[in-house]
């Protein structure tokens, strides 16, 4: 396994089955953790814990209150952050952000706005005076593969845990004067879900890749749906051509994919709302 | 095309460093330079899209523990800028003479509001269109080498837009043959 890799793997490709024992079209155990209860960030305002597998993602959302920018008055702002910390996995090391938490980071930026998740007038308080600035901070804590899968269902997952608090601009002295006791949970438009493929040898297409059989891949597809079936992003960074028809097979499975995922989220959420 | 410009700069095979080389193929590097400003996040992820391209095509075994640099420099933007950029890259591979195993072209694509398809979109349409997809396609069997979109659609408008996408592709590459043959036959 460790001499001829590519060998091994391609053994049991040919039977239709993956060394972990997965299907070809099968996803690893999912288990999501959201909230102050079950989740580790008390000081977030959100935050989700989701395992996929092995590949552990943490995501807690902090909401600060800002201006809005002069030539968008009534909007607020998200910044997402993936970052890839040197504990996850050996090739990462410490210092500024490599290029794959940076394209991480561009990625998740990306499906919030393709998929209009949080409309930015959402955030908006008063316009042109003051908006809501939500920093999503998404660390990857153990790096098993399909790194972009768990982070957009781990900001998923802790967006719809945020509570903030009412703001109201008192009249006189033209402060904000934040409430805390009344909270109000964030608008969430679209669940977006992404699907991740691993492309071998041009033809075969497996979900959910581990980290082993990322780096074997000669390429990788990233679909990612929202609840009507539309696509939000494919992201198909180079890597071995496909042709439309093995496109098409992706975008299908990752719809199938969708209602899973959405089945799991609603569920976890209403455990965790009894009051 | 148009008015977006791209200048690319191609150096290699050149010697790696020990720290970048890797054992069995050629190291592929690629900077985005944009026209104003330090390069930053977009460019990170645009850099990562351009270099797997790349190593799709380029024949790195040939090559093994060199480096091969590409560098980027927008011009100017009116629209279209990552296919500008995957064209600019295309043709220095070209141009160096760099065993590749395919050509590629990128093509975009804007869905408008009223659902017509517009190829090759200006900075204005582009802000107008519901979505707007970037593909890489290869030159063997139009296939997709990369894909990219901003905005969200249904499936059937992407598969059309794809479509069209693939036509397209037949008038680049053959811009790229007489672009070639100019060159070569001073």
């Amino acid at each position: 396994r460790t001499v001829e890799p590519l060998e091994y793997y391609r053994r049991f490709l040919k039977e239709n089955c993956r060394p972990d024992g997965r299907e070809l079209g099968e996803f690893r155990t999912t288990t999501v953790n959201i909230g102050k209860c079950l989740c580790s960030i008390t000081t977030a305002d959100g935050s989700a814990l989701v395992k996929l597998g092995n590949t552990t993602v943490i995501c807690g959302v902090k909401a600060e209150l800002a201006a809005p920018a002069a030539d968008s008055a009534n909007k607020g702002y998200i910044v997402p952050n993936v970052e890839l910390p040197s504990l996850c996995a050996e090739r990462f090391r410490s210092g500024p952000p490599g290029e794959e938490a940076q394209a991480a980071s561009q990625f998740i930026a990306d499906v919030i706005e393709n998929s209009q998740m949080i409309v930015k007038e959402d955030l908006c308080i008063a316009s042109g005076k003051l908006a809501w600035v939500l920093y999503c901070d998404i660390i990857c804590l153990d790096y098993d593969g399909n790194l972009l899968d768990a982070s957009v269902f781990a900001l998923l997952a802790a967006l719809k845990n945020v509570q903030l608090p009412s703001v109201t601009i008192n009249e006189e002295t033209g402060l904000s004067e934040v409430n805390l006791k009344q909270k109000n949970p964030l608008i969430i438009r679209k669940h977006p879900v992404a699907t991740s493929f691993a492309v071998f040898d041009d033809t075969l297409l497996i979900v959910d890749p581990t980290a082993e059989e990322e780096d074997l891949a000669t390429g990788t597809v990233t679909i990612v749906t929202d609840e009507e079936g539309r696509l939000c992003s494919v992201h198909k960074p180079g890597g071995s051509p496909l042709t439309g028809a093995k496109l098409q097979d992706c975008i299908t499975r990752a719809i199938t994919r969708h209602k899973e995922v959405k089945k799991l989220i609603d569920k976890v959420i209403k455990s965790i709302t009894p009051k | 095309p148009g008015d977006t410009s791209v200048l690319a700069g191609l150096y290699g095979p050149a010697e790696a460093k020990v720290s970048k080389e890797l054992p069995d193929r050629a190291a592929l590097e690629v900077l985005l330079r944009p026209k104003v400003g330090l390069p930053g996040v977009l460019e990170r992820s645009r850099e990562q899209l351009l270099r797997q391209t790349c190593e799709a095509v380029v024949l790195g075994m040939l090559h093994p523990r060199t480096a091969i640099t590409l560098v980027l420099q927008v011009l100017s933007d009116a629209g279209s800028l990552l296919s500008c950029c995957l064209n600019a890259a295309c043709m220095a591979l070209l141009d160096a003479g760099l065993p590749l195993a395919a050509l590629f072209c990128g093509v975009t694509c804007a869905l408008q509001p009223d659902g017509t398809i517009l190829l090759d979109p200006t900075a204005r349409q582009e802000q107008e269109a519901r979505a707007i997809f970037t593909f890489a396609i290869a030159s063997s069997e139009r296939k997709v080498l990369m894909t990219n979109t901003k905005g969200s659609c249904s499936v059937e408008e992407m598969q059309q837009c794809l479509a069209a996408a693939q036509c397209a592709a037949n008038t680049i590459f053959q811009f790229y043959r007489d672009s070639v043959r100019r060159r070569y036959s001073k």
